[in-house]
């Protein structure tokens, strides 16, 4: 058993967790007692993806530096787990001069072109950028392949049934991976989505589906490894719905009226990270006092981002006028 | 006098009246798009909707516009006059098609044939850090396409007239609320935008400007968000001696010229804000406008104020950087009669 990766995997996500539960007080920093998205040092829209950390993980876990990922708007676990450098994307969402785009994009909007790494803030726009790096990594002769994350409400924007017909057509290196962690906003996928699975979308374009169920970790990173590695031997594309949950709300400031009763109750006491520390420990990887010291280290980690992101200089106003067009 | 009488509301609860009274008055009338059911709308516009109509007339889409917004135009040719809602301008790129090489076409095309009383509504607007995929306005791109009329209230008031007219009307209407005036409680908005609004239905002509301050000196014509700043400015300005005058266009589509080439031939000086990007929109054609039927009445060169063609970027300093602010206004008024 390769117990070095099984480690790297629970300590990115508890990271992953470390971060999202440290930005959610940064940013709830100036916003009481009356929350204001304007105030603070951290404004404008937040999306939390603690909870999801199976996703980005299990994924990312099979994908080298040089392969290229799109994310949607909520972005930071993938990030993450592509290895986007920390500081400077806390940084970017502390909209910063020291920030990955010098504080011109901001949480929604990460750009790290060394991790291959882009987001947006528009539902199911990563899809078709994934199949054009595919192409190009294709065309390049190389085994780069793309990964495409959003999440289940994204796979009814048309741009997500284009990008698979395509992909299939050009038998590119994308894998697509839905997040389904069962809500988009506040819409529940019963109520937008009119099958069960998005992954049994993926027959009507020739390409296989998978449904990962459990929120698991080691689930996504079986279903991945297979995926992964076919579309890097140029099997061609194929498409993994996982399963997931939402442990935030929507955004930060979500009231969440629309959530059933007990609900995150359950989503809490199923967390995927307990989940997979218990495991370990099982299995003799882990032991209270190697929790304790990763959970230390991810901390002391993500301490020193925002510390750096805090103590960065604002961004000159005259950049704003800058960079439109490459020079 | 009677002022405890003068019921208040914020522009988001005069959009969501309009809205009810009618749903109330005419069954045809539907609303659907994101999260406009039980969330209430994410920027409150369609709030209390839900419980009181229901699930068969306020509906929660999925995110797929191009087909509810396409849906929108089989729907009104067949009898329903729809309001539909997408949360944010910067999203209505993904249905583009169905918009303006349909919904605003069709009636055109079909030599009058088809009619299509449709209203699409969405936030626009920015000033709490959004970046620049949720902070636009983009009405310059809607008006420029022929067939869709354009509504942006600057207040509570004109919000549930102009929502009725709207409504009301048999042609595509684009509504523009702007998330800053919207009196959210989560986001900061101008108090200005809250005013009295009458309990009874009453109706707004789409295509009248609203000459909000009164002045002599000099004009300023904007719409949205920048007429409360305007009014600000013009405040400011007083204080100097300088009477401005405050033109709110309220409709982009149709367009008052009416009222802009009147303010300018009594003022003989232009000032255009637009929260739009600044090249090839708004003020560019109010501009022409006034240079083309009010010349002679100029006696000082143009002076627009927006944003310089550049992304809206997220960074507080740097947002507040392309934005026009009172400030900014103030000072261009002072350089223009001074
Ligand atoms: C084209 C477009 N439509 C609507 C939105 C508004 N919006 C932002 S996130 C979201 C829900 C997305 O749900 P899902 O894809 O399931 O991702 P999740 O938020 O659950 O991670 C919506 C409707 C948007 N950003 N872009
Ligand atoms: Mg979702």
């Amino acid at each position: 058993m390769d117990t070095q990766r099984y480690l790297s995997m629970y300590r990115t996500m508890c990271l992953i967790r470390r971060y999202e539960d440290r930005l959610a007080e940064v940013y709830a920093e100036g916003k009481s007692p009356l929350f204001n998205i304007a105030a603070g040092p951290v404004p404008g829209e937040m999306h939390l993806a603690a909870g999801q950390e199976p996703v980005a993980v299990g994924v990312c876990a099979h994908l080298r530096p040089d392969d290229a990922v799109t994310a949607p708007h909520r972005p930071h676990h993938i990030a993450i787990a592509k290895g986007v450098d920390l500081k400077r994307m806390t940084a970017e969402i502390f909209g910063k001069a020291a920030g990955l785009s010098g504080g011109k994009g901001g949480h929604m909007h990460l750009f790290d072109a060394a991790a291959h790494f882009s987001c947006s803030g528009i539902v199911g726009a990563g899809f078709p950028p994934a199949v054009g790096a595919a192409l190009a990594f294709r065309r390049s002769g190389s085994d780069r392949v793309a990964v495409a994350f959003a999440g289940e409400g994204a796979a009814n924007q048309g741009t997500f049934h284009e990008s698979l017909n395509l992909a299939a057509l050009w038998k590119a290196p994308v894998v697509f991976v839905i997040e389904d962690n069962h809500y988009a906003i506040s819409v529940p996928k019963g109520v937008s989505t009119a099958i069960a699975q998005n992954s049994d979308r993926a027959a009507s374009y020739g390409i296989p589906g998978t449904y990962v169920a459990g929120n698991d970790v080691l689930a996504v990173d079986e279903a991945a490894r297979e995926a992964i590695a076919r579309a890097r031997a140029g099997g061609g594309p194929c498409l993994l719905e996982i399963d997931t949950t939402r442990l935030y709300g929507h955004f930060q400031g979500d009231p969440e009226v629309y959530l059933k009763a007990g609900e995150k109750e359950e989503w809490r006491r199923k967390d995927p990270i307990l989940r997979f520390e218990r495991w370990l420990a099982d299995h003799g990887i882990l032991d209270a006092e190697g929790v304790a010291r990763i959970r230390d280290e991810v901390a002391a980690e993500v301490e020193e981002a925002i510390r750096f992101a805090r103590e960065a200089p604002d961004p000159d106003p005259r950049s704003a006028f800058v960079g439109v067009f490459a020079e | 006098m009677a002022t405890e009488t003068m019921r208040k509301l914020t522009m988001a609860r005069a959009i969501s009246e309009a809205l009810a009274q009618e749903m109330e008055r005419d069954p045809r009338v539907l609303v659907w798009g994101e999260d406009v059911g039980v969330y209430g709308g994410i920027f409150g516009a369609t709030q209390g909707l839900y419980t009181r109509f229901g699930p068969d007339r306020v509906i929660d889409t999925p995110i797929s516009e191009s087909a509810f917004i396409g849906a929108a135009i089989g729907a009104s040719a067949e009898g329903l006059r729809p309001v539909v809602e997408l949360m944010f301008v910067d999203f209505f790129g993904v249905a583009m098609d169905q918009i303006y090489n349909h919904l605003a076409k069709n009636h055109y095309m079909s030599g009058g044939q088809f009619t299509h009383p449709v209203v699409l509504m969405c936030a626009v607007g920015g000033g709490y850090n959004d970046a620049a995929q949720h902070s636009q306005t983009l009405w310059g791109l809607f008006a420029h396409v022929p067939g869709l009329k354009i509504v942006v209230p600057s207040n509570a008031y004109d919000a549930k007239g102009l929502m009725i007219s709207a409504i009301r009307d048999d042609n595509p209407v684009m509504y523009f609320f702007h998330k800053g005036l919207m009196g959210l409680g989560w986001m900061p908005s101008d108090d200005l935008a809250e005013v009295h609004v009458p309990e009874e239905p009453y109706t707004i002509p789409i295509g009248q400007a609203n000459v909000v301050v009164e002045g002599a000196d000099i004009s300023l014509v904007t719409i949205g968000a920048t007429v409360p700043r305007a009014v600000r400015a013009a405040r400011q300005l007083a204080a100097d001696g300088i009477r401005a005058e405050v033109v709110d266009l309220r409709t982009l589509v149709p367009l008052d010229k009416e009222a802009v080439l009147t303010s300018v031939r009594k003022t003989h000086r232009l000032v255009i804000i637009d929260e739009d990007y600044r090249s090839f929109g708004m003020s560019g054609e109010i501009a022409a406008i006034c240079a083309e039927e009010a010349l002679d009445f100029l006696e000082a060169p143009i002076r627009r104020l927006a944003v310089p063609d550049v992304p809206i970027p997220y960074a507080r300093p740097l947002e507040q950087a392309v934005y026009p602010s009172v400030e900014s206004i103030v000072q261009t008024a002072r350089e223009l009669l001074g």
